[in-house]
């Protein structure tokens, strides 16, 4: 974007009042962009490590094994992301309050045997066998959250507890070493079937319409309030930037990427994964309940103080995130097709690892949905791409550990350089 | 020298913890519009007697009378609702939200249940600009990015905001240096002036020599002086906090 076309746009943006404090929204175009940069060198980099990181693996990969760009794999990559961006980012809503929840796998696990036993084994309709499967996650959540939020229990001992728990539990709903596919054509086609052609352009149309109304629904409440707006080019140069690469995505999928027969289309996970993006991205921004959770995971004494009820966000906290987590483990069962006794298992410590590659602070307080759901795109790029290259598996963990330590630490250092110090938590 | 009625009068309040008596029966008035500074050793009473006008910890006996009428204050909501608030020590920000946020924290402004940030922020500016707040460069600044002048200044702004009709500051200047804490004093002044009643509790003399227009001194739990600071010298202050000294003439 050049300062010429601000001019254009935007010659005028609106002048701060003689009796306000600066927002940091006045100013030009180029104002705003500097004062980015200048956050950016303070330590608060948000997104930018992880995007940066997808950025050059998808060069690398590309670079290794040029199938890692085609129609095919772009769309494999979504799917087999999901499972894990779903989770990642259930998890973001307990590790925002500095807790943790090592049982969202098996939680979901849980869920997932006890939908597949109803729907195969007792023949109940399979709705109803879902409607389950969330009363389950929303019953764990709700136990965590007593345990964790009222008795004052550390979560890591209470979620390691289910974890183990769930373990047996599943064993003992799917018996020793059996597996049950799953039946049912509409969990299949979450992760299996497209959206037709116009489903991709009018996602696309839906998502610019929101960024643009809310954009100017900001503005116009600012405008009343009496307080200075950004430069509307930034509203634009964002919309900018979803049109381009979303239509890049969309016009990608929307090619047939097929061997045998005709394949192409947005998977219809991706309109799902999106929605509950930015719901959640809504609440956690817009309302009390979402400003608490920050509180909380900031100062927990503070918010008390201020009259939040700090019992009761840790409790709702919990049952979001378990409850998420069976959609997670609605998407896993949807990709693999069946369900075991190990579902869920391995899956949860990849869930932190994303959140926290995205840039997630476990200490609580500090991250967004969208860092977990990059954190986990980039987790997935990994495990795609080195198996694209027919490396062995070790060599997945051996790069994905390195790339959260080496993550965690880009963070710690910049914040470092803006003069906190190694030990402090902020 | 008080022509107005205190705003918050305490009489003979007792506070025993078990065997220990840590109030003893203390009387304490605060004026609209001035500065009140409570000072004593540690050990003294100080933060009991704190603790009973916040709420948190009830006395045992003795009568409150806040702005005409008797009052019981037994819990910190109902004595936020009458208009005490008290700045704590460890101040009580939420370092990972910005100044608008922290400002605001438990009593957003919202329209159609969502945030309006637009009111908030000019709110914050509002009230920060009344108390000529200079230092700070942003109201969406990180609170984590403020210095511990700046910090104080929030906090004492939410106050503010709150339209607080009594504020208790808990040691305001202890953890600052010479220029922040004359910034903080500054400000204890100015809030003052906007008519609110001011009660600040410390161990720094010059401080309260510098903005208290009364002296409430503490020894073991019993109100040994209370006196207006133009009438009295450091070194007599120093007598009462450490019962070298007596004070005869009760304030009129």
């Amino acid at each position: 974007m050049s300062t010429k076309s601000v001019q254009i746009s935007d010659a005028a943006p609106d002048p701060i009042a003689d009796d306000l404090i600066g927002a940091g929204q006045e100013g030009t175009l180029l104002d705003q962009v500097r004062g980015y940069f200048s956050r950016v060198r303070q330590g608060e980099m948000g997104v930018l490590p992880a995007v940066g990181g997808m950025v050059v693996l998808a060069i690398l990969f590309t670079i290794l094994n040029p199938l890692f760009i085609t129609e095919r794999n772009f769309a494999n990559l979504m799917t087999q992301s999901a499972t894990l961006v779903m989770l990642a980012m259930a998890l973001v809503f307990v590790i925002l309050l500095g807790e943790i929840d090592l049982s969202a796998g098996t939680t979901y696990g849980v869920a997932m045997c006890a939908f597949v036993v109803l729907v195969s084994v007792v023949h109940v309709n399979w709705i109803l066998a879902l409607l389950a499967a969330f009363a389950i996650g929303l019953a764990v959540g709700a136990f965590i959250g007593f345990f964790v939020a009222r008795v004052g229990i550390p979560s890591f001992v209470v979620t390691l507890g289910l974890f183990l728990g769930f373990q047996g539990l599943e064993l003992i709903i799917i018996g020793n070493g059996g597996s049950y596919a799953v039946q049912v054509p509409q969990i299949l086609a979450i992760m299996n079937s497209n959206l037709p052609i116009w489903g991709g352009w009018v996602l696309l149309a839906v998502m610019v319409a929101i960024t643009i109304g809310t954009g100017f629904w900001d503005r116009a409440r600012r405008k009343r309030a009496g307080v200075p707006n950004r430069a509307q080019a930034l509203l634009w140069a964002k919309v900018g930037v979803i049109v381009v690469l979303g239509g890049l995505a969309v016009f990608f999928l929307s090619q047939n990427r097929g061997a045998v027969s005709d394949i192409r289309g947005v998977p219809i996970v991706v309109p799902i994964v999106l929605f509950i993006l930015w719901i959640g991205t809504f609440v956690l921004d817009r309302t009390k309940f979402g400003r608490y959770m920050y509180a909380v995971g900031g100062n927990a004494e503070a918010a008390r103080r201020a009259g939040v009820k700090v019992i009761a966000i840790r409790w709702i906290a919990f049952i979001i995130c378990s409850t998420l987590a069976v959609v997670s483990g609605i998407f896993s069962i949807g990709q693999v097709g069946s369900v075991d006794a190990t579902s869920g298992r391995d899956i949860v410590l990849s869930g932190v690892a994303a959140a926290v590659v995205g840039g997630v602070s476990l200490f609580g307080g500090r991250g967004r949905l969208i860092h977990a759901a990059i954190g986990a795109v980039v987790i997935s790029m990994i495990t795609n791409g080195l198996g694209l290259l027919n490396l062995p598996a070790g060599a997945n963990y051996l790069v994905t550990g390195g790339v959260l330590i080496l993550a965690a630490s880009v963070d710690a250092i910049s914040r470092l350089r803006s003069g906190g110090s190694l030990f402090s938590r902020s | 020298m008080a022509e107005d009625a205190p705003l918050l009068e305490l009489t003979d309040v007792k506070k025993a913890f078990g065997p220990v008596t840590v109030l003893r029966g203390v009387h304490l008035s605060v004026y609209p519009g001035k500065v009140t500074a409570l000072v004593g050793d540690n050990g003294a009473g100080k933060s009991t007697l704190i603790k009973g006008l916040a709420g948190v910890q009830p006395y045992d006996s003795g009568t409150v009378v806040f702005n005409g009428h008797e009052v019981n204050l037994t819990n910190p909501r109902h004595a936020a609702s009458l208009g005490i608030e008290v700045v704590y020590q460890d101040l009580a920000l939420c370092d990972n939200l910005d100044i608008v946020q922290n400002m605001f924290l438990g009593r957003e402004e919202t329209s159609g249940g969502f945030f309006d940030e637009g009111v908030m922020e000019r709110r914050t500016s509002e009230v920060l600009r009344s108390l000529s707040v200079r230092t700070v460069e942003s109201v969406r600044q990180k609170v984590s990015s403020l210095s511990g002048g700046q910090r104080q200044t929030v906090a004492i702004a939410r106050a503010v905001l709150k339209e607080a009709k009594l504020v208790i500051l808990d040691e305001p200047t202890a953890a600052l240096g010479v220029a922040q804490t004359e910034q903080v004093l500054n400000l204890v002044k100015r809030l003052a002036e906007q008519g609110v009643a001011v009660l600040i509790i410390s161990h720094n003399l010059a401080d309260v020599f510098k903005v208290a227009d009364f002296v409430s001194v503490l020894y073991l739990g019993e109100m040994v002086a209370d006196v207006p600071i133009a009438e009295t010298s450091y070194d007599d202050v120093v007598g009462y906090i450490t019962g070298s000294k007596t004070y005869e003439r009760a304030r009129a």
